[in-house]
Formats: C-alpha cells, sequence, structure tokens
C-alpha cells in the first residue's frame, strides 16, 4: 500500500532537463522498497556519468517522499546500466511532441552488442535515418554530435528546415 | 593496494583528460565543438566521479572523492602521460591562446579506441562495481570515439592545412601511445586475481583500428619509438603540476567547503 503511494507520488516528478517526461517513463527510477514502518528506499539509475541533473533528482525524490511523511533513503545503483531502451513508449511519444526526436533503435544489452572492433568498421551511414519531429520527414542531417545536453545531438531537417535535438541511443 | 591504484589509475586518467578537454570551453574552434568538448569532459568527469567514490570506499580511511581529486599531489596521479600535454604540438610553449584542434582530436581518438577496448573488458571484472562502471563508460566512449573518429578523418582528408596539421599531431602524439602497453605492478596484479586487465593483450585489437582510421583519413602511420613515458608510474611530464593547479586551486583555498 506504501509503495503504491510512493509510486503515485512519484509519478508527478518530471526530468529536470525535460519537464514533459516523468523520472519512471525516462526509466530512471527503477524500484520503491518498503523496508520498515514508515521508511522506503527508493533506487534510480543514472543516466549519463556526468548527467548533472542526477542531483537535482535526488533531491526531487526525497522532498517528494517526505512530503507523505516517510523517511527515505534514495540509493543509486549501477548496473545493470541505465539505456534508452528502458524508455516508455509514451514517453518517447511526449518527446516527439516537445520537438526532440526519441532514440530511434533499441541498443541491446552491452553484452549482445558488436565489439568495438566491428563497431569501427561500420560504414559511417549505417545510422537509420532520424524523424523530424515537427514534420515526420526522414530527409534530416546530424549538424553536431552533440546537443543542448549530454544525451542528445543536433539535427536539422532538410524539408521543413527546423533544427531539433535528437535523443541518442544509449 | 593494487586494487586501489588500479580504480586511482582509471580515475586520474579519466578527471586529467576530462580537466584538459574542458580548457576548451568558451574558446572552441566552432560552437558544436565548444559544446561537444564540454560534453566529452562531463562523460569523463562523471567517471572519474564514480571511480573515486568507489576507491575512497576500498581504501577506507576516510578518504572521499574530492579529497582523492583535489587534496593528492601530481606524482600521486596515475594518470597516461598523453593526457596530461597541452592541446598543441612539441615545441611550442605553454601558451593557452596556441591550443590546436587537430592534438585534442588525434589525442581523444587514439585514447578512445584504446578504452573502448578496456572498458569492453572489463565489464567482465571479477570486481562487480568496476564491472558496472565498466558497462556505464563503454556506452560513452564509444561516442567520444566516433565523434573523434569522425573529425581525424575529416581533417586527414579535407585540406592541405588540416591534413599537415592532423599528420604532426599523430607524429607528436604517437610515441605516448607506447605507454599503454608497458604493465605496471598494480595492472599485473589486477589482470592476475580477475579484477583488471592486462593493457598489453589489447594492442593488436588497437592497432588494428587505428591503421584503419588513418586509411581512411589518408594519414601516415608514424613511429612510435622514443622515451617511454611513465605517468601512470607517477613520474610525469611538467604539464601535469600546471593542470592540477588550476584543477585543484579552489578546493585547496577553501578545504572543506560546501555549497
Amino acid at each position: 500500500m506504501i509503495t503504491q503511494d510512493v509510486w503515485h507520488a512519484l509519478d508527478g516528478l518530471t526530468d529536470p532537463e525535460i519537464p514533459v517526461v516523468t523520472l519512471r517513463e525516462m526509466g530512471i527510477i527503477r524500484e520503491v522498497e518498503h523496508v520498515a514502518d514508515n521508511a522506503v528506499v527508493v533506487v534510480i539509475t543514472p543516466t549519463y556519468s556526468g548527467c548533472p541533473a542526477m542531483e537535482q533528482i535526488h533531491d526531487d525524490i526525497c522532498s517528494t517522499v517526505q512530503a507523505l511523511g516517510l523517511e527515505v533513503q534514495v540509493r543509486t545503483q549501477l548496473a545493470p546500466a541505465w539505456t534508452t531502451d528502458w524508455m516508455t513508449e509514451a514517453a518517447k511519444d511526449k518527446l516527439k511532441a516537445y520537438g526532440i526526436a526519441p532514440p530511434n533503435r533499441k541498443c541491446g544489452a552491452a553484452s549482445e552488442q558488436t565489439s568495438v572492433i566491428h563497431f569501427m568498421r561500420k560504414p559511417l551511414q549505417a545510422e537509420a535515418a532520424v524523424e523530424c519531429p515537427r514534420c515526420g520527414s526522414t530527409h534530416t542531417f546530424e549538424s553536431s554530435h552533440f546537443g543542448s545536453t549530454a544525451c542528445k545531438a543536433l539535427y536539422k531537417c532538410l524539408d521543413c528546415q527546423e533544427p531539433f535535438d535528437y535523443f541518442k541511443p544509449y | 593496494m593494487a586494487h586501489v591504484d588500479y580504480v586511482l589509475h582509471l580515475a586520474d586518467c579519466a578527471i586529467v583528460l576530462g580537466q584538459r578537454n574542458a580548457e576548451w570551453c568558451g574558446h572552441g574552434p566552432i560552437l558544436e565543438e565548444d559544446i561537444a568538448m564540454a560534453n566529452n569532459s562531463l562523460d569523463l568527469i562523471g567517471q572519474a566521479r564514480m571511480l573515486y567514490q568507489y576507491a575512497a570506499t576500498l581504501k577506507n580511511d576516510g578518504a572521499t572523492e574530492d579529497s582523492l581529486a583535489y587534496f593528492r599531489d601530481a606524482q600521486d596521479f596515475k594518470n597516461y602521460t598523453l593526457l596530461e600535454l597541452p592541446h598543441h604540438g612539441a615545441l611550442v610553449g605553454y601558451a593557452v591562446d596556441n591550443r590546436d584542434y587537430a592534438v585534442t582530436i588525434v589525442r581523444n581518438f587514439l585514447y578512445s579506441a584504446f578504452m573502448a577496448l578496456v572498458w569492453e573488458k572489463l565489464q567482465a571484472s571479477q570486481d562487480e562495481h568496476i564491472a558496472a562502471i565498466a558497462a556505464k563508460s563503454l556506452k560513452e566512449v564509444r561516442y567520444h570515439l566516433r565523434h573523434s573518429h569522425d573529425w581525424l578523418v575529416r581533417f586527414g582528408d579535407g585540406t592541405e592545412e588540416s591534413h599537415a596539421r592532423a599528420q604532426a599531431a599523430l607524429n607528436h602524439l604517437m610515441p605516448y601511445t607506447q605507454e599503454f602497453w608497458t604493465t605496471s605492478a598494480f595492472e599485473s596484479a589486477a589482470a592476475k586475481s580477475g579484477v583488471g586487465v592486462d593493457p598489453s593483450q589489447l594492442k593488436a585489437d588497437w592497432e588494428s583500428m587505428v591503421q584503419h582510421t588513418l586509411q581512411e583519413a589518408t594519414l601516415t602511420l608514424p613511429s612510435s619509438d622514443g622515451f617511454v613515458t611513465t605517468g601512470k608510474q607517477g613520474a610525469h611530464s611538467e604539464h601535469l603540476s600546471f593542470l592540477l593547479g588550476e584543477m585543484q586551486s579552489l578546493a585547496r583555498a577553501h578545504p572543506e567547503g560546501v555549497w
């Protein structure tokens, strides 16, 4: 019961950098454990190693759970490593509506990925086309490997001319 | 002790290159690359934090991520000498306005290719904490490799000027990569216990990646002969102290300061 209430409250928390998706939809909040009468542990998995939003996320979770009158501890769990594969379909739709193209492919577990030697030999055009979140055209190009945050790259649509962020598969 | 040293070695490498690349913040050759280097540094400093936090737990003597990053001196750092060098070629003074982006890209390429192999192997480390950090860092270093690879090809196969500068950067930096293949005592011990990887076993794969990219970039593989640097043993070039001086000054001026 308590875990349900906590999940319900946590569902109100959005990503500090992308305020349209919740932390749960992003796959950042992994578990809520009811450890004692009035104490819970919230397990989170950090996104990028240096993501500056993680401190904010930690504080947001603490204050939200404390507002329910509960004691809370936030535990950071590194493995399995966070991946954009955990992002829900609802989150991807919201990103798109917000103007950010969602990841266009699954990454799979690291163990399923090709070794780096093969990775290097793939032709550079091997990445699937990224769809413009504004007009839906796949006639787009990567104008910069890095965008406004570590998790995004900068693209431009050659049809509607819109520059947009692309959430990189990670 | 070898275990802690191995983790500190990985952490020191990440923070030193992270600090070095962050020098481009506000000074990038173009806006997109300014942002790229800031993001690259963010990943590296994030990796360093996870590793320092873990090293502090292993040491269990009151050390913290901050004390390990800010209150150790140059001779305590175990990073490769390659990573502390300024962003310009040999025989140029320590002039910040003389940074050459070709040096930045070549170094990032040579090191990212190496670390992609290291993290790939460390995913299977007997130390599950190192394995977890490796799985995360691998995703990031692969992206750094893609970024530096693309720019290296663009420079090498670009204009006469960009080709010449990329080749000069390669000639300058290649000898420093020899240090990758010398196995330190802490690396041997870590490899033996299944915690770490013996870097000398990665040499053939690394060389094949480098050769493949240089061919694509129409660049010539220079000789890597010459003095073998010893940064990971704690004997550094003169450049590390300057780098640390800048990085550590705030923490040392206000020890235990918080906000």
